[in-house]
């Protein structure tokens, strides 16, 4: 073993050595800098194809601080019949380290590996990550075999249902996992500032009757992330207690009908071409007793327009900025240490709406 | 559906719950802590999304300005200390909700026109904004904005919350205190009072709570039985600045003492509480406070620094520093003993000590542990066996420290003790908010556990005006330290027997 300053690495290397490694280097950095703190909350396995290895750990990197305390990186390659492995200790850097000041520790281990390795990938894993604590599963580029073989070790899942060009088959594929770990889905954490702000315009006491007589939501959304409209309003339909039915596909979008208890509420999915980034473009929400409420993106937050019975209008905009999409993955990690009763209701509902 | 009149079925699962429509008004929007901690705080407020959907600030000062410079102002306060590179178009917005109002505060029309501005904003929108009114100005203004708030109609709105924030010191003397409580009462309901110490909306703070109340480890030996004294530090490393005027006439015990320590005092020992709701949490601090009696004179060491070195360059005495006069006794340096007098902590000593230009900059609380009963260990050739101490530092680096003893490697059995540290900041994933953001959250969502009720601060005074009291006779004497010591050696009189001071 080469172990230097930080940085490790060994070619056709096995689970203990890279461990012991691990251990030798956290050892050597606490001598030189009492400030690397060991202090740790989060594992996290992450599943790849080999080709697109850096892409990943530059997107790992932009989360800055909410990066796991420990993450191991497998990077299937073909025709590869070794472990290869680097592994390093640094100090996570939301503005530079310096010497004595506190440091978030992380611990990275890459390993190189073939597709004969996936089915076992949990015996390879396992000795790797921290005991005691969570370990969160990403595995963008599919290997659904890997998720089997690491499923037992982990107890979330992170995916993202807007990846999947078919919305049905991405959330069926979410709901399966829902049953055996926890799932955070970045398609879902899209639409959380769409479901505050429509939480809180439906707050006030004058207001809160109308979600009772909603009638019609309307979501744009980039043609590729159906799934977080989907989510949307399947979250509507199961916090409101309506019947979802079946969405069809019509002309360029999906149409459905809930059935609330008091009214039909329609259901219209858009895809919108001008909505640069993955999520929601926009959202519009109807009442029977006409109030509208609409929601779009725009600079500052989203502007926001209500119309109330007597076609009153108001304007303003709701103070955000955009987390951008290493903000999205840095909220779906941190993520993974919390629990959101309200995703996997919503879930459920959304795989009705395919069934 | 009758059940949405009552509660809101789409809040289930969001973390950022719903905050009715809220303006702000900052009386002292020119002032120092509006610039460095109120407009920052705001801006990191937008940026995350977490302000009410509807909001607006409205900055009341002196300054004959119009609104437009004030927002310039307001610009480079928020681009000069806010936490993150502000977001340029989330700053212009924001910005465009920022309106200012010139005038003294003890003039009607200044009261008038907040009336008019406020009623705008809830016509310009159609419903009726919250108003928090936040009084960032010297206390002497406090009971004047409060009075003509009432009787300009301001106080109450039917339909909407009224809030008061009402910054530190809250009064001088216990006498004081009382009075302003009775002002304040007088127009307002203790429910819509927010007296803010924003030590308690550090991270740390907090988590000494959940230290307590959600670890089955420590609460067993959390009492007399277990815990030899407890130490709780304040020091500072840097001297008064420019804020001799201030703190001549206040000193470390009413900067410090009354209100932050003693704040770290009641969470350390108080009782778990039934629930963490507002008047649950602030009963049982209360009856802390109720359980301390003054310290007698001989309990309190006050001192001045001399003439020493900070930083490796030589820095003035107190009495050198621009703006203090020549002969005052005002003590930079303080340090107490008190004791709680209830089942759990009776004769467990606890001494406070605060103090500027000392050797460095730490605030932490250490709770040493009694002796083991009997020690089988050999002391030669090792510091032998030490109690264990429990140290919980809110800065520098926020964080609890455990001493252990543990076996010297070797041939013989020999102890020596080793920290095992948890900094807070190392673990989770996300960036702690700044005190200020947490606090106005808070206003803003009417929840006031982290904020000082009435019969709290009096119950603070109670303890402190004795001291202020023996003080004022003259006859207690004002030690001197050097610079950049850790203060004066008479305040090793305080100890007991094998207590001792921990370095600082």
């Amino acid at each position: 073993m080469d172990a230097s300053g930080a940085a490790w690495a060994e070619q056709d290397c096995t689970p203990a050595t890279i461990e012991a490694a691990l251990r030798s280097m956290l050892k050597e950095q606490f001598q030189q800098d009492e400030a690397y703190a060991p202090a740790r909350v989060l594992n996290m396995v992450v599943v790849v194809d080999r080709e697109w290895r850096g892409e990943v750990l530059n997107r790992l990197e932009q989360v800055g601080r909410y990066g796991a305390s420990r993450t191991i990186l497998c990077a299937v390659e073909e025709g590869r019949s070794t472990i290869d492995a680097w592994a390093s200790i640094t100090p996570s850097t939301d503005h530079g380290h310096k010497p004595g000041e506190l440091a978030l520790t992380r611990e990275r281990i890459v390993l190189d590996l073939g597709p004969k390795h996936i089915a076992k990938l949990d015996t390879i894993v396992d000795p790797l990550v921290v005991s005691d604590i969570p370990t969160l599963l990403w595995s963008p580029h599919g290997h659904p075999e890997a998720i089997d073989a690491l499923l037992a070790l982990s107890q979330v899942v992170l995916i993202d249902s807007v990846g999947e060009p078919d919305p049905a088959v991405a959330l069926g594929r979410a709901r399966e996992l829902a049953d055996q770990a926890y799932i955070v889905d970045l398609a879902w954490l899209r639409s959380t500032p769409w479901r505050e702000r429509v939480a809180t315009t439906f707050d006030p006491p004058q207001w809160r009757p109308e979600l009772g007589r909603i009638d019609e939501v309307a979501v744009r959304h980039r043609p590729d992330s159906g799934a977080a409209g989907v989510l949307f309003c399947a979250w509507l339909a199961s916090r409101l207690g309506w019947d979802a039915g079946a969405l069809v596909h019509s002309n360029a979008g999906l149409h459905g009908t809930a059935h609330g208890k008091r009214t039909d509420v329609r259901l219209k999915l858009l895809p919108d071409n001008d909505q640069s980034v993955p999520g929601l473009a926009g959202v519009e929400i109807g009442t029977a007793s006409g109030m509208s409420i609409s929601l779009n993106r725009g600079p500052g937050g989203l502007a926001a327009t209500r119309t109330d019975a007597k076609g009153h209008t108001s304007n303003w905009t709701v103070l955000g900025a955009s987390r951008g999409e290493g903000g999205i993955l840095g909220e779906g990690i941190r993520q993974a240490l919390l629990r959101d009763p309200a995703y996997e209701a919503s879930l459920a509902c959304a795989t009705l709406m395919f069934a | 559906m009758a059940t949405l009149e009552h509660q809101n079925p789409l809040v289930e699962g969001l973390e950022r719950q719903p905050i009715h429509p809220t303006s702000v008004v900052i009386f002292g929007g020119t002032g120092d802590l509006a610039h460095r901690k109120l407009l920052p705080a705001f801006y990191n407020l937008a940026h995350e999304g977490a302000l009410p959907e509807r909001f607006n600030l409205i900055a009341v000062s002196r300054s004959d300005i119009p609104h437009g410079d004030y927002r310039t102002m307001a610009r480079d306060s928020i681009k000069e200390h806010s936490r993150r590179e502000p977001d340029p178009q989330v700053l212009d917005k924001l910005l465009e909700r920022v309106r200012y109002v010139p005038g003294s505060f003890d003039d009607d029309s200044v009261y008038e026109r907040l009336g008019k501005e406020l009623g705008e904003c809830d016509e310009d929108a159609g419903i009726l904004y919250n108003r928090v009114f936040y009084l960032s100005t010297a206390p002497t203004f406090f009971a004047l904005i409060i009075r003509k708030l009432g009787e300009h109609g301001l106080d109450q709105i039917e339909g909407a919350d009224v809030r008061v924030v009402i910054e530190k010191p809250f009064g001088t003397r216990l006498e004081e205190a009382q009075a302003l409580n009775r002002e304040v009462l007088s127009v307002l309901d203790e429910s819509q009072v927010f007296r803010i110490d924003h030590y308690l909306g550090k991270e740390t703070v907090q988590n000494m709570l959940a230290f307590r109340f959600a670890n089955g480890l420590f609460e067993p030996i959390w009492n007399r039985n277990f815990i030899d004294y407890v130490q709780i530090t304040a020091a500072e490393d840097l001297g008064i600045g420019r804020r001799a005027g201030y703190y001549d006439s206040a000193g470390a015990l009413r900067d410090l003492v009354e209100n932050h320590m003693l704040q770290l005092l009641t969470l350390l020992c108080m009782e778990p509480p039934v629930t963490f709701t507002a008047d649950e949490v602030r009963d049982e601090k209360v009856k802390v406070l109720h359980a301390i009696q003054p310290p007698a004179p001989d309990e309190v060491v006050r001192a001045q620094y001399t003439a020493g070195m900070a930083e490796g360059k030589d820095v003035v005495g107190y009495l050198d520093e621009e703006g203090v006069p020549d002969d005052s006794k005002t003590e930079t340096y303080v340090a107490l003993k008190l004791e709680v007098d209830n089942w759990r902590w009776a004769g467990v000593p606890i001494y406070l000590r605060t103090g500027k230009r000392l050797t460095r900059k730490v605030t932490e609380i250490a709770v040493t542990l009694k002796p083991v009963p009997h020690l089988a260990f050999e002391a030669a050739g090792s510091v032998g066996v030490q109690p264990n101490q429990l140290i919980m530092t809110m800065q520098p680096n926020e964080g609890v420290s455990l001493s252990l003893g543990a076996k010297i490697p070797g041939t013989r059995m020999r102890i020596r003790p080793v920290n095992m540290e948890f900094l807070y900041g190392t673990a989770f994933l996300s960036q702690s908010p700044e005190a200020y953001e947490r606090l106005i959250m808070d206003v803003m969502r009417g929840e006031a556990t982290l904020f000082t009720r009435d019969d709290e601060v009096e119950a603070q005074w109670r303890i402190i005006d004795p001291i202020l009291e023996s003080w004022a006779g003259g006859d207690v004497p004002v030690y001197t330290y050097p610079a950049g010591t850790s203060g004066p050696k008479e305040a090793d009189s305080l100890l007991e027997a094998d207590d001792h001071w921990r370095a600082i």
